[in-house]
C-alpha cells in the first residue's frame, strides 16, 4: 500500500489561505495531476506532501502512514523540481547517485542502479557531463534519473516540463507516463497545462483559490464539468459560456439556470437558429476555428477540414439540445453533456 | 556617404582610447614598479657620498639582515593566523545570517560593522582592550582570578593579539562575499538534499562549499594582501615592537624609508614584497582554477 491520502489540508499564509480544506486521495500505481492556474495553491500541496512546507492543519498520509509531521527523506518519496534542481558543480553520475552515497546504498548496487536508471532515460553516454553541457531535455533526463534510483513508491513532480520547449514536452510527457506506469509509481504532478493533464492522468484535481474545484477523470471532467470555471480551464479552446437571459427559449431548451455552456466543437451550422457574425477564422489543417459575434458575446466554433466563411459572414449555428450545459447564476452545474 | 577611415587613423583612434587608461597605469603602477627595482640597485647617498650603483649589494645586504627575517617570518604567522581563520568564521557568519532569523538585518549590520570602521579608530579600541590591568580583558579575566598581563608588550603574546584582532576585522568583510554567494544557491538544491535525508553537514561539504569555491579563491587573495597590506593598526599599537616581535614587512619597508631615510633599502624591501605577493597570487590561481566550478 503506497496510495496517498490528503485529507483536509490547509496552509495559511498571513491573510491568505493558500490551502483550504483540500482532500483527495491517489491509490496506488496512479497518476494524479493536481490542475490549476498559476497561484491556486498546487504546488504547495506538492511540497506539503513531500515536507517541504509545514503543515498548518489537515493530515497527509502514505501508504497507511501518517507522515504529516514526518522527516522529508523517511516519506519514502522522491521530486522532480520545475528547477531540476542538479547539483551544477557535480557530473551527471554524480548528480544520479547523491541520494544512494547520502543514504549509503553500497557501492555495487549503487552501480546497477545507475546503469539502469542511465539506460531507460538514455543517459549512458553523458555520464560525465556536467549539467552546463547538456541541453534542457538532457538535464530532464537526469532528474527523471535521479527518482528512478531512488528506488522510492511515491514520486512527485512539480511542474517538470515547463521549462521544454513544445516538441520536446510532448516527448518527455510521453517518456515519464511510461515511467510511471512501468515502475508502477504512485505519482502526483503538478501542471498549470490543461493538455498535459487530460493526456497523463488517472485522476485530476483542479483547484482554484487554494479550494478544490472538481476530481475525476480527464474524461469527467471534460465532459460534465462541476462549474463553468471548470468548463472553461479544461478544453482547448474553452468552452463557450453564455448568459441564457440573451438568447434564443428554442436554442436553450430545458428550462432553468442562469448560463449556457457548450464546447466549440459542438456548434454546427444551420439554416436557422443563433444568428451570428463571423470575426476571425483560424484555418489549422485538420480543423477550422471559428470566433463568432453573438450580441457582445464571442462563440467559439470548431469545425473539421477546411471551412469557407470569411470574416465578415453573417450565419446560423445550432447544437444539440444535448450537449449544452447549464449552469446556475453561481456557475455551479445544473445538468446536460 | 560617410568615408571610413584609413587603417592608419584607426590606429590612431585606437592608441587615443587608450592613453587615459594607460598614462595612469603607467604612472602609478608601472613607472614606480620598474623604478623601485632601479633604486634598489644604489647604495643610500649622504652629503659627502652621493648614491652610487652597487647592483645586488642591497640585496645580499638583506639577506644578511636579521630583522628582515624576523619580520618575514612574522609576516608569515600573521597570514597563517588571520587567513584561515577569518575565512572559516567569514563563511561561518554568512551560513548563519542567511538563514531566517529574528532581527537578521541587525546581525549583519553587527558583523559588518568592524569593516566600516577606520583601522586607527579600530586599533584604538582594542588598545583598551589589550591593556594591562585596567583594559577589557585584563578585566574580565580579574574576575576568574587571573593575574594581569601586558599583551601588546610581551614579545609572546604581541603578534597572537594582532592577529585576533585583524581577523574580528576581516571576517565580516569576507562575510559579505560569501552572503551574496550563497544568495544565489537556488533553494531548490538544499530541498532536492533534504528529500534525500542529506544532513547539513553533508550538504555544506558537498554542495555548499564546492560551489562557494570561486568566491573563496576571490577573498584568499584578498586575504594574503591584505596580510601584507595591513599596517594601519601597527602605528597605533605596538609601532613593530617589542624588539620587532609585532613588525610586519610593510612596516619595516615604512620604518626604512621614512625613519631611517635608507630610501633604497626600502627599495629593495619592496621589491621582495612585490614579487612574494605575485607569486601567492599566481600560485592561488593555478592551484584552485582547475577545481572551481564557475558558474
Amino acid at each position: 500500500m503506497t496510495g496517498i491520502k490528503v485529507d483536509r489540508l490547509v496552509k495559511q499564509w498571513d491573510a491568505l489561505r493558500a490551502v483550504d480544506n483540500v482532500s483527495f486521495t491517489a491509490q496506488e500505481g496512479t497518476l494524479t495531476v493536481l490542475l490549476g492556474p498559476s497561484g491556486c495553491g498546487k504546488s504547495t500541496i506538492l511540497r506539503m506532501i513531500a515536507g517541504l512546507e509545514t503543515v498548518d492543519a489537515g493530515e497527509i498520509q502514505i501508504g497507511g502512514h501518517n507522515v504529516t509531521y514526518q522527516d522529508p527523506a523517511k516519506r519514502g518519496i522522491s521530486m522532480v523540481f520545475q528547477s531540476y534542481a542538479l547539483f551544477p558543480h557535480l557530473d551527471v553520475r554524480e548528480n544520479i547517485l547523491f541520494g544512494l552515497k547520502v543514504r549509503r546504498v553500497e557501492v555495487k548496487e549503487r552501480e546497477s542502479r545507475l546503469i539502469d536508471a542511465a539506460r531507460m532515460v538514455g543517459l549512458e553516454d553523458l555520464l560525465s557531463r556536467k549539467p552546463a553541457q547538456l541541453s534542457g531535455g538532457q538535464r530532464q533526463r537526469v532528474a527523471l534519473a535521479r527518482t528512478i534510483v531512488a528506488k522510492q513508491p511515491v514520486c512527485l513532480m512539480d511542474e517538470p516540463l515547463s521549462n521544454l520547449d513544445a516538441k520536446l514536452r510532448a516527448e518527455m510527457r510521453d517518456e515519464i507516463h511510461r515511467l510511471q506506469r512501468s515502475l508502477n509509481l504512485t505519482m502526483v504532478y503538478v501542471t498549470h497545462d490543461q493538455t498535459e493533464a487530460m493526456s497523463l492522468a488517472d485522476q485530476v484535481v483542479l483547484l482554484q483559490q487554494g479550494m478544490i474545484v472538481q476530481i475525476g477523470t480527464p474524461a469527467e471532467l471534460y465532459e460534465q464539468p462541476a462549474t463553468d470555471f471548470v468548463a472553461q480551464f479544461i478544453g482547448a479552446p474553452p468552452m463557450n459560456v453564455l448568459p441564457i437571459s440573451g438568447l434564443d427559449k428554442k436554442i436553450v431548451g430545458a428550462n432553468g439556470g442562469h448560463f449556457l455552456g457548450i464546447r466549440p466543437e459542438k456548434v454546427r451550422f444551420a439554416d436557422s437558429g443563433l444568428p451570428v457574425e463571423v470575426s476571425a477564422v483560424d484555418y489549422m489543417g485538420a480543423e477550422t476555428v471559428l470566433r463568432l459575434q453573438h450580441q457582445g458575446n464571442t462563440i467559439m466554433a470548431r469545425l473539421n477540414g477546411r471551412v469557407d466563411v470569411v470574416p465578415g459572414d453573417r450565419l446560423h449555428v445550432d447544437w444539440s439540445r444535448d450537449d449544452a450545459h447549464l449552469f446556475d447564476k453561481n456557475g455551479v452545474r445544473l445538468s446536460g453533456g | 556617404m560617410h568615408q571610413s577611415p584609413s587603417n592608419a587613423m584607426r590606429h590612431v583612434y585606437g592608441w587615443l582610447l587608450l592613453t587615459p587608461a594607460a598614462i595612469l597605469l603607467i604612472a602609478f603602477t608601472h613607472f614606480p614598479t620598474l623604478a623601485t627595482i632601479y633604486e634598489s640597485s644604489f647604495s643610500k647617498g649622504n652629503l659627502i657620498r652621493p648614491s652610487r650603483f652597487i647592483g645586488i649589494t642591497n640585496y645580499e645586504s638583506m639577506l644578511e639582515d636579521p630583522i628582515f627575517w624576523k619580520v618575514l617570518i612574522n609576516n608569515f604567522w600573521f597570514a597563517v593566523g588571520t587567513i584561515p581563520a577569518s575565512v572559516a568564521l567569514a563563511i561561518a557568519m554568512a551560513l548563519l545570517v542567511n538563514r531566517a532569523l529574528p532581527g537578521r538585518p541587525f546581525l549583519r549590520l553587527a558583523y559588518f560593522t568592524p569593516t566600516i570602521l577606520p583601522m586607527i579608530a579600530v586599533a584604538n579600541i582594542w588598545l583598551f582592550f589589550y591593556s594591562p590591568d585596567i583594559g577589557l580583558i585584563d578585566q574580565i579575566l580579574g574576575w576568574f582570578g587571573f593575574p594581569g598581563h601586558n599583551w601588546l608588550g610581551d614579545p609572546a603574546t604581541v603578534l597572537p593579539a594582532i592577529i585576533v584582532m585583524t581577523i574580528w576585522k576581516e571576517a565580516g568583510f569576507f562575510m559579505i562575499f560569501y552572503l551574496a554567494a550563497l544568495q544565489n544557491l537556488p533553494p531548490e538544491l538544499e530541498e532536492a538534499a533534504k528529500l534525500e535525508g542529506a544532513s547539513r553537514w553533508y550538504y555544506f561539504r558537498r554542495v555548499i562549499f564546492p560551489l562557494l569555491m570561486p568566491t573563496t579563491l576571490f577573498v584568499l587573495i584578498n586575504a594574503v594582501l591584505n596580510s601584507f597590506k595591513l599596517v594601519d593598526h601597527l602605528f597605533v599599537l605596538t609601532k613593530g615592537g617589542p624588539n620587532n616581535a609585532s613588525n610586519l614587512l610593510l612596516y619595516y619597508i615604512y620604518e626604512n624609508a621614512f625613519s631611517y631615510f635608507d630610501t633604497n633599502y626600502a627599495a629593495t624591501l619592496t621589491v621582495v614584497l612585490l614579487a612574494i605577493l605575485a607569486v601567492v597570487a599566481l600560485a592561488q590561481f593555478f592551484l584552485f582554477d582547475r577545481r572551481i566550478h564557475y558558474r
